[in-house]
């Protein structure tokens, strides 16, 4: 078989990247041209290590939202020649490039890849959008009311997190769970809590303005009871969100996973922030409790809490890694990049490619999203 | 102090309660019972045969009943053989006796392991055993490592030294076990081939550098960032403190300020860090013994989960839950010790 030589590999990979390069070549320029007005982020780009940080992970991002034009073939495209295919292999028949190599099923380790990041893309980042909901929800009445509340909840916290992570997955993700009702009403109940989030932070601020009230509450409602619809029961009337069942079943076990590390930081916060001149002032005005966690509290828990929530995304992106190199909810041919270890790791010997390749995008994402937060604790303390 | 320790102790038997409980639950299922019944009659088990191992053997008793006869508060009973009606042992591989009687956790029987078809007591020890070598040989390599990048990084806050060692521990968080385990394996076992990249020879001929290095830095490599970084953080206050200065403007050497000074005060936070590592580490065994094939706990904890091994299951559940309590309580009682300024109250 022919094959191209090192240069010409990433030469092709390069070009076969374009729409990524134009992109984030767009999203920088517009970036540094409005630096000065961008705050936060304007500060992040100035800074070497949230910079790369910021490169890593808007490469990924418009790899992921590119995949379909970037990857020259599709996730379970096989052909049989490229079986274990060198990098820059040339298949004969289309004259198309392997530039990765193939795995032991000839597929195209570099389209595979490409078009795994959109799993984790999707996947990390919403599993810890609802585990930073179900953190904050449950984090700071605890800190607030402490006694009962905060002994109650702080017990289920730590009992999950007593739980070995590798045992919890095998629990909840093998393929006779899924057809039980189990995930569904665990769904059921982690997709309640942004719900109950925004209708509480909308209500405590506009009680005393029920038009405005009205308008939040409906688009809440009706986003959110969209939303809920897709994801637990499959039943959305636009067919836009919905999960298989496995993912479905993942998804569940990484918010399960990852809430009681959320709620243990944002109790901390609470408990810290109580002590602050401005609550105090708000408890004189007799504003009520949830007002003053959500809107006096919370707020100015954000820096910690972003800052969490980047280094939160990276270990998710780790848990989904290792549910799919044990082979755990993920189908079978799955392209995310745990399952290509997996499959890969196992000709480790004679074979580098399948293994490695995923390998270096995980930690590359990973390294990126803790860029990113090292950058962002950074400028945060310098304010 | 004492009434401290008692009460966490207290929240401790309650956590493992309510842990096995649930464990419990979950592979009493109807799904996993049947994967269990599968792989101990055979593969192609008709659903007749499957109902009726289940049953013979009190897989269909009353849920609490069964969680009771495991704790050691209800008698287990053994099987009736259908044909002879006598009464015959439930698992014989693991001399489960012929007449009913109180033998679960409170009685230190931890149940049969129909996976490895050996008493759970003695097959978790060996796990355990396997597992400590590793662990000993883990720490005794990441916690200097880290504690020495930390340091260095932490001594002149802002140097290029501190610049380069704190990208370099965030890379290594960055680095799951089953990451950096391939790519050592592809550098020093495939190309350079220095290392082999199974130590399931350790075990059976003992641990040498050959069989045992790869594991070891595989697993030691994702703490160290995280060691690090917290030692650099507390090295970087304590550098910032009047008695550094007070003792660099009376001319101590920065090496002597440093090694006599600062170290001791900054060693404190990491000790934290160090024991609340362990449960981490818990998961990383069971990626490493899996990619390595060693024989440990995480291993079996596997095997277990796969196979449906009720009593290793619900014993490995209880062996995390210990570890990972106990050390959050060292950690506790360790950080008053160490610090004066704060009394466990």
């Amino acid at each position: 078989m022919e094959t191209i030589g090192f240069f010409e590999i990433i030469a092709g990979v390069v070009s076969r990247l374009w729409p990524v390069w134009l992109a984030g070549a767009i999203v920088f320029a517009m970036s540094f041209s409005m630096r000065k007005r961008l705050g936060l982020y304007g500060q992040l780009i100035g800074n070497g290590i949230g910079l790369t940080g910021v490169l890593i992970c808007v490469f990924w991002l418009f790899a992921a939202i590119f995949a379909d034009i970037v990857a020259p073939f599709g996730a379970r495209d096989q052909l049989a020649v490229m079986k274990n295919a060198f990098p820059g292999s040339i298949d004969a028949q289309s004259g198309l490039i392997y530039y990765l190599g193939g795995d032991n099923l000839g597929r195209d380790v570099f389209s595979r890849i490409i078009h795994g990041s959109r799993v984790v893309l999707v996947i990390a980042p919403a599993a810890t959008l609802f585990a930073l909901m179900v953190g904050m929800t449950l984090g700071l009445p605890a800190g607030y009311f402490g006694g009962k509340v905060d002994s109650v909840l702080s017990f289920l916290a730590n009992l999950v997190l007593a739980f070995p992570v590798i045992l919890l997955f095998y629990l909840l993700v093998t393929p006779g769970i899924e057809e039980t009702i189990i995930p569904k009403s665990l769904a059921g109940f982690f997709f309640l809590f942004p719900i109950i989030f925004f209708c509480t932070l909308f209500y405590t601020r506009f009680r005393t303005q029920p038009e405005k009230l009205s308008v939040y509450i409906a688009v809440t409602l009706l986003v959110g009871g969209w939303v809920y619809a897709g994801l637990v029961f499959g039943l959305d009337p636009l067919g836009i969100m919905s999960l298989e069942k496995g993912e479905l079943n993942i998804f569940v076990a990484v918010v399960f996973a990852s809430s009681p590390g959320v709620f243990r930081i944002v109790r901390g916060l609470t408990l810290d922030i109580m002590t602050r001149d401005y609550v105090a002032a708000a408890q004189t005005r007799g504003e009520g409790p949830w007002y003053i966690m959500l809107w006096e509290i919370l707020p100015n828990a954000r820096g910690p809490l972003i800052v969490d929530g980047c280094l939160r995304i990276g270990y998710t992106t780790i848990l989904l890694g290792t549910l799919g190199y044990f082979g755990l909810g993920m189908g079978p041919e799955s392209a995310d990049w745990g399952t290509m270890i997996k499959d890969g790791s196992q000709l480790l010997r004679l074979y580098v490619w399948p293994a490695l390749v995923p390998a270096l995008a995980l930690m590359s994402f990973v390294l990126g999203l803790n860029l990113l937060a090292d950058g962002l604790r950074e400028e945060s303390l310098k304010d | 102090m004492l009434s401290f320790i008692l009460r966490r102790l207290g929240v401790m038997v309650l956590t493992m309660i309510c842990l096995t409980f649930i464990v419990f639950f979950f592979v009493n299922l109807e799904p996993n019972l049947r994967k269990l019944a599968i792989s101990q009659t055979n593969m192609r088990a008709t659903d007749e045969m499957i109902e009726s191992w289940l049953d013979r053997n009190g897989y269909h008793d009353n849920f609490l009943l069964q969680y009771g006869r495991w704790i050691g508060v209800v008698q287990k009973q053994p099987n009736i053989n259908p044909e002879t009606g006598q009464a015959e042992s439930r698992f014989r591989y693991c001399d489960d006796p012929v007449e009913p009687v109180y033998s679960g956790i409170l009685q230190g029987n931890f149940g049969c392991s129909t996976n490895f078809k050996k008493p759970v007591g003695t097959r978790l020890w060996d796990g355990l055993k396997a597992t400590g070598i590793l662990m000993f040989w883990v720490m005794a390599t990441m916690v200097p490592a880290a504690l020495i990048i930390g340091v260095l990084a932490g001594m002149r806050e802002g140097s290029r030294l501190d610049r380069s060692l704190s990208v370099a521990s965030i890379a290594s968080t960055a680095t799951p076990e089953y990451v950096s385990g391939i790519l050592f394996s592809v550098l020093f076992a495939s190309w350079l081939g220095w290392l082999s990249a199974s130590s399931a020879t350790a075990t059976s001929k003992g641990v040498t550098f050959y069989n045992f290095a790869l594991p070891v830095m595989t697993m030691a490599i994702y703490g160290i960032g995280y060691i690090a970084r917290m030692t650099r953080a507390s090295m970087v206050e304590v550098m910032t403190s009047q008695y550094i200065r007070t003792a660099l403007l009376k001319g101590v050497s920065f090496r002597q300020t440093v090694m006599k000074h600062a170290l001791r005060n900054a060693l404190i936070a990491p000790f934290t860090v160090i024991m609340l590592q362990f449960p981490w580490l818990l998961t990383g065994v069971v990626i490493v013994e899996n990619m390595f094939r060693y024989q440990g706990f995480g291993y079996m904890l596997v095997q277990a989960a796969a196979n449906n091994d009720i009593d290793l299951l619900l014993a490995c559940g209880l062996v995390s839950v210990v570890v990972v309590l106990a050390t959050q309580l060292i950690s506790d009682v360790g950080y008053a010790f160490l610090n004066p300024r704060i009394r466990v109250s």
